[in-house]
């Protein structure tokens, strides 16, 4: 068999591979496979590391939100450790299917997202760190694609970032 | 190397409470060791799933903004008692830790 042949077949597998990959993608994106069936879903990088409220939110794609009042959120005014501020939020949308933490004045906004699947409700308990007073903001995002939000301004009278 | 994930799932009625604490020094890469004055490198859990009998009921990621040691409180319709509950996760070393229990009423 002439080289350029089995060139020639290796290039075709790779073309196949690649279309596997893209259509996995595709379906991915088109929603008929939920992300939260693939365990080891990749850490959003480029959300978790903006390190600007306005990226943070463009790269988890919440720029355009509106507040909602079905969302609950339960934090205190005032925290007088920045190293455990404890948030609870719980969405009253129908068909949540996620919430995102977004520290507005945080080094890297973006402090956690969840996703909910087969009868887990779309609420959490989480203890974030805060550098400084800020405004904390849960954006929820239902199954129709659309995100609102809910948030609070939490006063910090020890950061908690560098202890 | 990592501790133990210590999770807590009851029956209350039709919902399950679930708690789950998370052993780890979700290290931020900003803080300075004592005495030293050198920045302990950032280490922290990036990716989470807590699944129910095999299924995904919440799949997590997180930065170095949560907590250390962090505590989560969650929710779940449609469990019963005995059922198996598993909290994996994934740190940004590539350490992992898994850790299960049942479902009490």
């Amino acid at each position: 068999m002439p080289p350029s042949r089995s060139h020639g077949d290796l290039r075709r597998h790779l073309l196949r591979a690649g279309g596997a990959g893209s259509a996995y993608l595709a379906l991915i994106a088109s929603g008929l496979l939920a992300p939260t069936r693939v365990l080891a879903a990749e850490w959003q990088r480029p959300a978790f590391t903006a390190t600007n409220f306005a990226d943070a939110l463009k790269a988890h794609g919440s720029q355009t939100s509106s507040e909602h009042r079905e969302i609950t959120f339960n934090a205190p005014e005032i925290a007088e450790n920045g190293a455990q501020v404890v948030v609870d939020i719980t969405s009253n949308l129908p068909d949540t299917q996620s919430i995102a933490i977004f520290v507005e004045k945080n080094p890297m906004p973006l402090a956690a997202t969840f996703n909910f699947a087969n009868g887990a409700l779309p609420q959490v308990r989480v203890p974030l760190k805060m550098a400084e007073t800020s405004r904390v903001r849960a954006v929820i995002r239902t199954a129709d694609g659309k995100r609102w939000h809910a948030q609070r301004e939490i006063k910090v009278t020890l950061g908690g970032c560098a202890g | 190397m990592t501790e133990p994930i210590k999770i807590r799932a009851t029956l209350q009625g039709d919902t399950t409470d679930i708690r789950i604490l998370m052993q780890h020094p979700m290290e931020t890469g900003q803080r300075k060791e004592q005495g030293t004055g050198k920045l302990v490198p950032a280490l922290f859990i990036q990716t989470f799933v807590v699944t129910a009998n095999g299924k995904t009921l919440v799949d997590g990621q997180l930065n170095t903004s949560v907590s250390r040691n962090p505590l989560f409180a969650f929710k779940a319709r449609g469990l019963k008692a005995g059922d198996k509950l598993v909290v994996s996760w994934l740190d940004s070393a590539g350490n992992k830790r898994s850790d299960e229990t049942s479902v009490s009423s």
